[in-house]
C-alpha cells in the first residue's frame, strides 16, 4: 500500500466534517429562486398516480385560475411531513394539483389514504422526466402557477406551517 | 442533598478520568512505572464515581424532585414509576451521564478483568477511554449539568412526549445506545494498539467480547425498533429506510464486519490494518448516527430529539476523536507488521468478502443517508427514499448471504473450491429445488429480488447447520452453536422479509359498520366503532370480528388516538398472529358519509423477520458466553493462551 493512500481515510472523513458542518452553520435559505421561474410551463401529458384521481397535463394548468403545483413522492418522508399543510391549503380553496416522482400506484394510494389527499390532479412522472423539465431536482417542491400557465413562484423542500402565508400571499399575487 | 452528591461524584470522576489519561502517557510514552501502577485503579474508581453519579440522578427522578430543573422538564410526579425510571435516559443530560457511566464501568472491566492483553497495550487503551469520556463530562459538567437545581422549585413537571411512553420505547434507546458505547471500547482498544503498534491476536482476543456484545445490543435494538415502527406508526412496513434507522443500522453493519475480522485476527492473525480500520469506523458510525438523530440536520419522522447546538457539539467531538484516530491510522499502520496470509479460497478469504460486501452497503446506505446534505450544499433540498435503498442494498445483501452459505465450511487457510461445493452439495440441493419450485408455481407473481431472497433463505437455512454436521454435538463448543444460530437467524429473518414482500395482499376500503370484508381467505366484519379514553388521550376504537375459512371469531381493536398534549394523532394498529404471519388491521378517517376507511393486510410469516433478529442476537450471547466461559477456563488451568480456533 502506498503510504498516501493510508490518509485517504482521514481526507473523506474531513470532507464529512465539512459538508455537515457547512449544513449546520448555514442559515437557512429556503427561498432560491430557480431559473424557471417566470417562464411557461414545459409540455407534458402525465398518466394517473392514483385510484381515484385522474392524470394531469400541461392543457390542465393554463385555465385562468392560479394554482399549486406539487411535486412529491409516497416514498419521501418529508412530503409525509408537509401534507396537513397542503391539506389546509385545499380546504383554503387553493388548487393544488400532484406531480407523483418515480412512484407506484398503490404506493400512491396508500400514502393518499394515510395522509390525506388535498390533490385534484395527480400525474405519475415515473422516470422524473417533468421533474427535470421543471428545473426541480427533489422532492417536495411546490411551484405556484398563474392563470396562463406560467410558473410564479418556486417552493423547495416541504410547506411548513409558517410557511402557509407565503404561498397563499404568492397565489395572490399569481391571481392579479 | 441528592444532586449535590451526584454532582461532586461527577466532578470527582472527571478528575480521575484526567489523571488516568496523564497517568496512562507518562506510563507508555516515557515510561514512568510508579505512574502506570495508577492506571488500574484510578479506572476502576473513575467507573464506580460516574456510576454513583448516575444512581442519584435516577433517585431524583424516582422521587420527582421538582426542585431539578431536568426532573422538572422531563418528568412528572402522576406518572407510572416505569416512565420516571426511563425518564432518567429519555432527555439529552440524562442520555449522556448514561453514556459516560457505561464507558467508565466498561473501562473498570477493562482494568479488573483483562488478562491476556500486552501491558502497555492495556494501558493505552484505557488511557483513550479515559480521553473519550473525558470529551462528555467536559460536556456535561460545563454545558448540560443534569443536577441543576431550579429555583424556586416547579409546582410539578412538564412530562414527556406521549409518543414515547410506550413500554417498548422506555428500552429501545438505552438498548441502542448501550450498542454504541460498547463500540466505543472497541475504539479504545484500537487505538491503544495502535500507540503501541501491538496490533497482534491477544489484541483481538481482548476486544472480541466487546465487539460481541456491542453488536447483540445493537442487533436487538435494531429487531425491537423495527417491530415499534411496524406495529405503532401504522403504515404495515417494518423498515423505512429513514435517517434515523440508517443511523442505527451503519454502526450494526460496520459492527458485523468487525465481529468477522475480529475473528481472522484472533484465529489466524491476519488482516490486522484492517480490523483496526473497521473498529475506527464501527464507533464513527455510532457517534455519526448519534449526530444525526441529535441535531436535525436531517427531516427525519424521528424529529423529537433535535437540538443543534448539541449537535455541535457531538460534531466537534466527533472530528476530533474520529479525526485523530485515523490521523494516527495513517503515521502508525506502516509499522504494523503484515499478518499472516492465506489463498484465494479459504475461510480468510470468504470473511474478506463478507466485509467488502459490509462494507459497500455501509457506503451505499451512508451515501443515500447523506445525499440530500450535499445536494443541499449546491442549493437544493432533495429525498433519498426506499426505490433508492431497495434496490442497491437488495442485490448485495443476497451476495451476502451466498458467502454466509460457504464461509462457515470453508478452511482456514487453504482450501479447494471443489471441496467446498462438495461440503455444499446438500444446501445447493434444496436451493435449486426452491428455485424450482418458485419458478414453476409463482413465476411472474413475485418480483426477482423477492424470489431470490426465497432461496437465499433456504440455501442459508440448511448451510448454517453444515459446521455442525459430523461433530460431536457435545464437545462442540459455545460459541460455535453461536454462529450457527445467528446465521440460521440470517436466514429466518430473510425469508420473513422476502415472503411479507413477495405474499403479502393489502386491501384498502371504506365501509359501514356491519359490513363484512373478505381477504386473503379471511373474513372481516366491522362491528362497530366506539370512542374510548385513556389517560392522556382520547380515540376512536374499531372493533372487528375476524375469522379464517370459517374458523373461530377473534376481535380485534384498532384505535385511531388523539393526544391533546401536543396534539398529535396516533393509530394503534391491531394484530393477530397466527403461526403462519399476521393479520394487520388499521382504522383511518371517517368518511363524511358515515363510512371508515380501513386498511387491512395479511402478511404471511412477516414475523419471522423479527424471530430471526431475536435468534442472531441469541447466538451473539452464546458466543459471548462460549468465548469467555472458555478464556476464563484456560485461566483457571494456568495454560497457555495459544492455539485455538
Amino acid at each position: 500500500m502506498t503510504r498516501w493512500l493510508l490518509w485517504a481515510p482521514l481526507a473523506l472523513f474531513a470532507i464529512f466534517v465539512a459538508l455537515v458542518a457547512g449544513g449546520l452553520l448555514k442559515p437557512d435559505d429556503r427561498q432560491i429562486r430557480s431559473r424557471m421561474v417566470g417562464r411557461e410551463l414545459p409540455a407534458f401529458v402525465l398518466p394517473a398516480a392514483a385510484s381515484d384521481r385522474v392524470g394531469l397535463s400541461r392543457a390542465d394548468m393554463a385555465t385562468g385560475k392560479p394554482r399549486l403545483l406539487n411535486i412529491f413522492g409516497s416514498w419521501c418522508v418529508p412530503c409525509a411531513a408537509e401534507s396537513p399543510q397542503l391539506v389546509e391549503l385545499a380546504r383554503a380553496g387553493v388548487q393544488i394539483d400532484g406531480v407523483a416522482i418515480r412512484d407506484a400506484r398503490p404506493d400512491v394510494d396508500r400514502f393518499l389514504a394515510r395522509w390525506g389527499n388535498p390533490y385534484a390532479r395527480i400525474g405519475l412522472d415515473a422516470r422524473s422526466a417533468l421533474q427535470l423539465a421543471m428545473g426541480s431536482s427533489g422532492v417536495p417542491e411546490s411551484f405556484v402557477i398563474d392563470g396562463k400557465g406560467i410558473i410564479r413562484y418556486q417552493h423547495i423542500g416541504d410547506i411548513r406551517a409558517e410557511d402557509i402565508p407565503l404561498i397563499k400571499q404568492k397565489l395572490a399575487e399569481a391571481a392579479q | 442533598m441528592i444532586a449535590e452528591t451526584g454532582l461532586a461524584a461527577l466532578w470527582l470522576a472527571a478528575a480521575l478520568a484526567a489523571l488516568q489519561l496523564i497517568a496512562a502517557w507518562a506510563g507508555v510514552a516515557k515510561g514512568e512505572d510508579s505512574l502506570t501502577k495508577l492506571v488500574r485503579p484510578v479506572a476502576v474508581a473513575q467507573g464506580l464515581l460516574v456510576a454513583l453519579a448516575f444512581v442519584m440522578l435516577v433517585l431524583l427522578f424516582l422521587r420527582s424532585d421538582m426542585s431539578v430543573a431536568l426532573v422538572a422538564q422531563n418528568s412528572h410526579s402522576m406518572k407510572p414509576w416505569l416512565y420516571k425510571f426511563a425518564g432518567t435516559w429519555g432527555n439529552h443530560e440524562g442520555s449522556m451521564l448514561l453514556w459516560v457511566m457505561v464507558m467508565g464501568l466498561a473501562g473498570s472491566g477493562i482494568a479488573l478483568f483483562e488478562r491476556a492483553l500486552a501491558r502497555d497495550t492495556h494501558i493505552a487503551t484505557l488511557g483513550a477511554q479515559a480521553l473519550i469520556s473525558l470529551g462528555f463530562y467536559a460536556f456535561l459538567l460545563f454545558a448540560s449539568n443534569p443536577f441543576a437545581r431550579l429555583d424556586p422549585a416547579a409546582a410539578d413537571g412538564q412530562g414527556l412526549n406521549p409518543l414515547l411512553q410506550d413500554p417498548g420505547l422506555a428500552f429501545h434507546p438505552p438498548t441502542l445506545y448501550l450498542g454504541y458505547v460498547g463500540l466505543s471500547v472497541a475504539f479504545s482498544f484500537a487505538v491503544g494498539a495502535l500507540v503501541t503498534r501491538q496490533v497482534d491476536a491477544a489484541f483481538a482476543r481482548a476486544m472480541r467480547p466487546w465487539v460481541l456484545g456491542a453488536w447483540v445490543l445493537l442487533t436487538l435494538g435494531i429487531t425491537a425498533g423495527s417491530y415499534w415502527a411496524y406495529y405503532e406508526l401504522g403504515w404495515g412496513g417494518w423498515w423505512f429506510w429513514d435517517p434515523v434507522e440508517n443511523a442505527s443500522l451503519m454502526p450494526w453493519l460496520a459492527a458485523t464486519a468487525l465481529l468477522h475480522s475480529v475473528s481472522v485476527l484472533a484465529t489466524r492473525d491476519g488482516l490486522r490494518a484492517w480490523t483496526v480500520m473497521l473498529a475506527v469506523v464501527a464507533f464513527s458510525m455510532s457517534m455519526v448516527g448519534t449526530f444525526l438523530v441529535r441535531s436535525g440536520i436531517l427531516t427525519s419522522v424521528h424529529a423529537f430529539a433535535v437540538d443543534p447546538r448539541r449537535g455541535t457539539f457531538i460534531l466537534v467531538l466527533l472530528a476530533l476523536y474520529i479525526g485523530g484516530a485515523l490521523a494516527l491510522f495513517a503515521v502508525r499502520v506502516g509499522a504494523v507488521r503484515e499478518g499472516s496470509r492465506f489463498e484465494l479460497v479459504s475461510r480468510e478469504a470468504m470473511l474478506v468478502i463478507n466485509n467488502l460486501l459490509l462494507t459497500v452497503i455501509l457506503g451505499l446506505v451512508l451515501i443515500g443517508t447523506l445525499y440530500p446534505l450535499l445536494t443541499e450544499a449546491m442549493g437544493t433540498k432533495v429525498s433519498v427514499g426506499p426505490p433508492y435503498f431497495n434496490s442497491v442494498a437488495g442485490p448485495l445483501a443476497l451476495g451476502l448471504m451466498v458467502v454466509l452459505a460457504a464461509g462457515p465450511v470453508t478452511r482456514w487457510r487453504r482450501d479447494t473450491l471443489r471441496a467446498v461445493v462438495a461440503r455444499m452439495a446438500v444446501p445447493l440441493l434444496v436451493g435449486s429445488v426452491a428455485l424450482a419450485l418458485l419458478v414453476v408455481l409463482a413465476a411472474g407473481r413475485i418480483g426477482i429480488l423477492p424470489l431470490l431472497g426465497l432461496v437465499a433463505a433456504a440455501l442459508v437455512g440448511v448451510a448454517s447447520l453444515a459446521p455442525l454436521w459430523g461433530r460431536n454435538l457435545r464437545r462442540t463448543p459455545l460459541f460455535t452453536y453461536g454462529m450457527v444460530l445467528a446465521h440460521l437467524g440470517c436466514a429466518v429473518s430473510i425469508a420473513g422479509m422476502a415472503s411479507e414482500s413477495a405474499f403479502s395482499t393489502e386491501k384498502l376500503v371504506a365501509a359501514r359498520p356491519g359490513e363484512t370484508i373478505e381477504t386473503a381467505g379471511w373474513s372481516i366484519l366491522f362491528k362497530s366503532v366506539t370512542p374510548v379514553a385513556g389517560p392522556n388521550w382520547t380515540a376512536m376504537e374499531g372493533r372487528f370480528a375476524v375469522s379464517h375459512d370459517g374458523g373461530a371469531a377473534k376481535e380485534l381493536r384498532p384505535q385511531a388516538r388523539f393526544f391533546s398534549e401536543p396534539p398529535t394523532n396516533t393509530t394503534e394498529s391491531a394484530l393477530l398472529t397466527r403461526w403462519n404471519g399476521q393479520l394487520y388491521v388499521v382504522l383511518g378517517d371517517s368518511l363524511d358519509d358515515g363510512r371508515w376507511q380501513l386498511r387491512i393486510w395479511w402478511k404471511p410469516f412477516v414475523t419471522l423477520i423479527w424471530g430471526g433478529g431475536g435468534m442472531i442476537g441469541l447466538g451473539g450471547v452464546l458466543a459471548i458466553l462460549g468465548r469467555v466461559g472458555r478464556g476464563w477456563l484456560r485461566r483457571r488451568r494456568g495454560r497457555n493462551a495459544e492455539a485455538f480456533a
